[in-house]
């Protein structure tokens, strides 16, 4: 308690370097794991606040052959961890000894990060998902910004957690193939499209599999408007 | 070199009457001895390659790296104390680091060539350090840049070049580079050329075995460093084989000018 006393009186006395709220954000992200490997699909949009600012952001990244990461929160907190990440990518490139980082240890390494952060009440505000497929394995793994660590066949952030999970829960096997799951998520997204305010509908959908990392260029998904209540609200019938 | 240092020759930090540092001239030394490192700057890259002498037949082939990768563009091949030359390694992957957190771009080769300059000739500069016992030569090709090939000795200058040897029989190989023509030439020549240097000066009786070490950073591999691939180097090996028997055969006859280097595309 003391120690919280004195972290708030510190951060009064000089300029805060401290943040505990995110300024340009991204929406949800959902990966579910499925027969060849795992699947990550997010919008492409980083919200200024209620402003639909920045609309062409990639939200999932690469990280090597074996893993890609995908976050929601805050975007530059995503670029810092990208960067982090990037760094640990070249230094195994220039070691150059054959061993190479697995989708866990990415997700162990990025679960310190983030919980270290939380411990100084200055964490990364982002809700992650570190997804992987290497030697035959799917691994989907989570961090949030208090540092809690997860691992799960699915996982969604921000809206898309009240939202798509239910959804998916009811779908989803471990055994979908491909065209089930690309279904399944973008099903989610359309949905979330309609009911969460701070998305857009143009998205990128990746996948980690036996062949290595892909991810979609932007491409949007058909919506429904033609309700006669959307286009004249006013009546009542 | 014929001079004793007598007296002048115990300190980094104490120049001798006609204005030598000994110590650092005696570092150069511990080059002489060791395998040969040779470099050569091409049109569409950078190859570098080592003679790696086989101390002991436990040692695991590929264990003794000479090249090593720096920055994700760059290479740095040594000769002369490996353990030195490792922090030299080590140093010029942080200032590539650094420059990446910076810049956010890859450390262009003569950023990192300058810094690493700085580094050796530091240990020159104090009586508490001793200055590398190794020669280094960074080869670099950036996504902004061109392909650079830089020579740092144990002096701390460092100097940009075409081709570049360190190591023993370093005369030899340098006037073997000469007779290249750099404006035309490709990275796959550059390693089979590399390989016949090394063959070449290879003698049975005086020197141990080896094993040849080739890394290049060139436009097939997008800019990156990284060891050419296994079946390139042996062909290049093999190259080099009956060249240096053919050599051997006809040197029994006649003595013949040495072969010039061989046409462009051929791999």
């Amino acid at each position: 308690m003391e120690q919280l006393q004195n972290a708030i009186a510190e951060s009064k006395s000089h300029p805060s370097t401290r943040t505990t709220r995110p300024i340009v954000t991204g929406a949800s992200v959902l990966a579910i794991k499925y027969k060849d490997g795992v699947m990550v699909m997010s919008d492409t949009l980083a919200s200024y606040g209620s402003m639909a600012r920045y609309k062409s952001v990639q939200r999932i990244c690469k990280v090597n052959e074996t893993t890609l990461i995908g976050a929601s929160g805050e975007y530059s907190d995503f670029q810092y961890l990208k960067d982090l990440v990037e760094e640990l990518t070249d230094e195994e490139f220039d070691e150059d000894d054959g061993a190479s980082m697995s989708p866990k240890e990415i997700h162990s390494y990025l679960s310190r990060v983030m919980y270290n952060r939380r411990s100084k009440i200055d964490p990364l505000y982002n809700f992650v998902c570190v997804a992987g497929f290497k030697e035959g394995k799917s691994y989907l793994g989570a961090l949030d910004y208090f540092g809690s660590t997860f691992e799960e066949d699915v996982f969604t952030s921000g809206y898309g957690m009240y939202i798509a999970l239910p959804l998916i829960r009811k779908d989803w096997s471990a055994d979908m193939d491909e065209k089930s799951a690309v279904a399944l998520l973008e099903k989610c997204m359309t949905v979330l499209f309609y009911r969460d305010c701070r998305t857009i509908n143009k998205y990128n959908i990746a996948k980690v599999t036996a062949s290595g990392v892909e991810i979609s260029k932007p491409y949007s998904l058909k919506t429904e408007w033609s309700y006669k209540r959307f286009q004249n609200p006013h009546i009542i019938e | 070199m014929s001079a004793t240092g007598s007296g002048y020759d115990l300190s980094v930090t104490t120049f001798s009457p006609d204005g030598r540092v000994f110590q650092v001239e005696y570092a150069t030394k511990a080059i002489e001895k060791s395998g040969t490192a040779i470099g050569i700057r091409c049109v569409d890259g950078v190859v570098l390659g080592v003679e790696k002498s086989i101390i002991s037949r436990m040692i695991l082939t590929d264990s003794n790296r000479r090249i090593h990768t720096v920055g994700t563009h760059s290479g740095i091949a040594l000769s002369g104390f490996a353990a030195d030359a490792r922090q030299i390694v080590n140093r010029g992957r942080d200032e590539a680091s650094s420059f990446k957190n910076y810049y956010d771009a890859v450390i262009p080769g003569n950023v990192l060539a300058n810094r690493l300059a700085g580094y050796v000739h530091l240990h020159t500069l104090y009586w508490s350090y001793r200055p590398f016992g190794c020669a280094v030569l960074i080869g670099s090709y950036s996504p902004q840049g061109q392909p650079e090939l830089y020579q740092i000795d144990p002096s701390g200058v460092c100097h940009s070049y075409y081709g570049s040897v360190i190591g023993k029989n370093k005369e030899a190989a340098k006037s073997e580079l000469e007779k290249i023509d750099f404006s035309t030439f490709t990275c796959k020549d550059a390693v089979r050329e590399i390989a016949r240097i090394i063959y070449k000066l290879y003698d049975e009786s005086k020197d141990k075995e080896f094993t040849l070490e080739m890394t290049w950073a060139c436009d097939d591999t997008k800019r990156k460093h990284t060891r050419v691939p296994k079946d390139i180097l042996d062909s290049a090996v093999q190259y080099a084989k009956e060249l240096r028997a053919k050599e051997e055969q006809d040197s029994d006859d006649d003595d013949d000018d040495d072969d010039p280097p061989p046409a462009a595309g051929k791999s």
